[in-house]
C-alpha cells in the first residue's frame, strides 16, 4: 500500500529541507527499509499553471488551481503495510522537515 | 416463542462482538462483518421460534454470518481479487497475537484507532463491539440518527481505504493507544449503567460487565497504568451498587435512598484496594488523571455506611481537583450536587443555573434543578423542571423515579 505524505506550509515557520543532511539520512532509512517510492520538494504555488483541455479549446491559467493560505510544499510517496506504519514514518518525517504533514492513502 | 426471544437477546449480548471479530479477521472488512452479523441475527429471529434454539447459538450465528458474508462477496464478485489482497495484508500472520489474546480486543483497538475522531471511535466501538444499534448510539451522544449512521459509514470507509490495521498494538505503542480505548470503555459502561430506550432494561448488565471485563484485561496487561486502574476501580464501585440502584418495581433509587447493605461488598473491597494503590502513587508524586479522581469520589461514597456519614467536603475537594483537569459542564453539574450537601441547595442552585446555556438539552441538568428547587420549597418551579427532565430522560427507571418525585410535590 502506498501513502502520499505531503508537507504543509501552514504559516508557522517554513517547512522544508532546512537540514538537507537529516532529510537525506531519513530518505536513506526509508530506502533501506523498503518504504521509499518517491520524494521531492515543490516550488511556490505561484509558479504553477493550470491546464484544461476538456473542451474545444486549450485553456492555460497562471497560478495554482486553488488559492489557499495552507499549501503543499513537498511530498513523499511511501510504501507501508498499514496506516500504523505510515503514521510512524510520517511522525519521523515531520521532525526531520519541521513541518505539519498530511498522510493520505493512495487509492490502490 | 418467548424462549427463542430470550435466547436471541442473550446471544446478542454474548456473541455479537465475537461474531463481528471473527468475520473481520476472516474477511478483512468491518463492513462485511457487521452486515453479515446483523443478517445472521435477523435470520435467528425468523428461524429460532419455529426450528428451536440451536444447541450452540454462538457457533450457529458465526456459521450463518460466514455464509452471509460469502454470499455478499460472491454477489460483488468484481471485488474478489481486491478482497483477497486486503485479507493478506490486513491481518497478522497466525501465531503473532500479542500478550492479550482476545479477538474482541483487536476489534476494540481498530475501532478506537487514533486516526479516527474520538466521537467516531466511541460510536464505532459501541456498534461493532457493544452491538448497540445506530439509534441507541445516537441517543448516547445526543445527536440525530442520520448523522450517526453517516459517521459510522465514513469511519468504516476510512479504515478500509487507509488500511487501519486489525491488531493489538505493539508494546511500544500500547500506552498511548490505551487512553483512547479507556474513553471508549467508559462510555460503553455508562450506556450500560444508564441504558436508554423504552424497551431496554434500565441497567444493561451485559454492557457494564463487558466494559469491566475488557478493562480488567487491559489492567492485567498494564498494571502500572494509573488511569487503567482508576477506570477499573470506578467501574467496580459503580457496579457494586447496581442491584441497589433499581427498585423491585423498576424505579431508580437515588444514592441517598439506597440500601447500602445490598451493595456488593466484594466489588467495593476490590475497588477500594485499587483506589488505595493509586492514592499511594499520588502521594509519591504521580499526578492522578480523571478516572482516578472519579474513582476516589466513588470510594468516599462507598466508604460511608450511612449517607449521613458521607465526607462531603472530601467529595467537593475531589471535584475541585477534577474541574481543574476537565472543566466540562457535566463535571460542574456533579460538583454542584455535592456542594448542595456542604453549602446548601441555594448555593448549589446558583451554580447549576449558570450551566443552563450548555446543558439545557440534558435531562440531568433539569433533574438536579428540580431536586434543589424542591428542597428550597419552590414547588411550582420544581414541577416544571421535573416535567422537562422527564421529557428528556431516556432511562425507564429514571423516568419512573422522576415521575414519583414530581407527583409527591405538594
Amino acid at each position: 500500500m502506498q501513502y502520499m505524505v505531503s508537507v504543509i506550509q501552514d504559516g508557522k515557520g517554513s517547512p522544508g529541507p532546512s537540514d538537507m543532511a537529516a532529510v537525506g539520512a531519513f530518505n536513506e532509512r526509508l530506502k533501506a527499509a523498503g518504504h521509499w517510492v518517491f520524494a521531492n520538494g515543490l516550488a511556490e504555488p505561484a509558479a504553477a499553471s493550470v491546464v484544461d483541455n476538456r473542451g474545444d479549446e486549450l485553456v492555460v491559467t497562471d497560478g495554482p488551481f486553488l488559492e489557499t493560505k495552507e499549501y503543499v510544499v513537498g511530498l513523499w510517496i511511501m510504501q507501508a503495510p498499514d496506516l500504523d506504519v505510515a503514521l510512524r514514518l510520517a511522525a519521523e518525517a515531520s521532525k526531520v522537515c519541521d513541518g505539519k504533514l498530511e498522510v493520505r492513502p493512495c487509492a490502490s | 416463542m418467548h424462549e427463542a426471544g430470550e435466547a436471541i437477546a442473550q446471544a446478542h449480548r454474548e456473541e455479537w462482538a465475537r461474531v463481528v471479530a471473527a468475520l473481520t479477521r476472516r474477511f478483512g472488512d468491518l463492513d462485511v462483518a457487521e452486515e453479515a452479523a446483523a443478517e445472521a441475527f435477523a435470520t435467528a429471529v425468523e428461524r429460532w421460534p419455529a426450528d428451536g434454539v440451536p444447541p450452540n447459538p454462538g457457533a450457529w450465528l458465526t456459521t450463518t454470518a460466514n455464509r452471509k458474508a460469502i454470499d455478499r462477496i460472491r454477489r460483488e464478485n468484481k471485488r474478489d481479487d481486491k478482497q483477497k489482497e486486503a485479507q493478506l495484508l490486513y491481518d497478522d500472520p497466525p501465531g503473532t497475537l500479542g500478550a492479550i489474546d482476545d479477538e474482541r480486543l483487536r476489534l476494540i483497538f481498530t475501532c478506537a484507532h487514533p486516526a479516527l475522531a474520538m466521537e467516531t471511535r466511541v460510536a464505532l466501538t459501541l456498534r461493532m463491539v457493544g452491538g448497540l444499534t445506530v439509534p441507541e448510539i445516537a441517543r448516547a451522544f445526543l445527536v440525530h440518527e442520520t448523522g450517526m449512521g453517516q459517521r459510522i459509514t465514513r469511519a468504516k470507509a476510512k479504515i478500509k481505504a487507509a488500511r487501519i490495521p486489525y491488531r493489538v498494538p505493539s508494546a511500544k505503542d500500547l500506552p498511548a493507544r490505551v487512553s483512547g480505548v479507556l474513553a471508549v470503555l467508559f462510555l460503553i459502561f455508562n450506556e450500560g449503567y444508564l441504558a436508554t430506550g423504552p424497551d431496554t432494561d434500565p441497567v444493561r448488565h451485559d454492557l457494564t460487565a463487558e466494559a469491566i471485563r475488557l478493562t480488567r484485561l487491559i489492567h492485567a496487561l498494564l498494571p502500572e497504568d494509573g488511569e487503567v486502574a482508576g477506570l477499573l476501580a470506578l467501574m467496580l464501585l459503580t457496579e457494586a451498587r447496581r442491584t441497589a440502584r433499581v427498585s423491585a418495581n423498576g424505579e431508580l433509587v437515588a444514592l441517598d435512598e439506597q440500601d447500602r447493605g445490598a451493595w456488593d461488598a466484594a466489588l467495593v473491597a476490590e475497588g477500594h484496594r485499587l483506589v488505595r494503590e493509586r492514592l499511594a502513587a499520588a502521594a509519591a508524586g504521580v499526578a492522578p488523571g480523571r478516572y482516578q479522581i472519579l474513582a476516589a469520589i466513588s470510594a468516599v461514597h462507598t466508604s460511608a455506611r450511612d449517607v449521613r456519614d458521607t465526607d462531603w467536603s472530601q467529595v467537593v475537594a475531589l471535584y475541585d481537583q477534577l474541574v481543574r483537569l476537565d472543566p466540562s459542564p457535566i463535571i460542574a453539574l456533579n460538583r454542584a450536587v455535592a456542594v448542595a450537601e456542604l453549602d446548601g441547595p441555594e448555593v448549589a442552585l446558583a451554580a447549576v443555573d449558570r450551566l443552563e446555556d450548555k446543558l439545557a438539552g440534558y435531562h440531568a441538568y433539569h433533574a438536579t434543578r428540580a431536586d434543589l428547587l424542591r428542597r428550597l420549597g419552590r414547588s411550582h418551579k420544581s414541577r416544571a423542571a421535573y416535567d422537562k427532565a422527564i421529557e428528556l430522560a431516556g432511562n425507564t427507571a429514571e423516568i419512573a423515579y422522576l415521575t414519583r418525585r414530581r407527583d409527591e410535590l405538594g
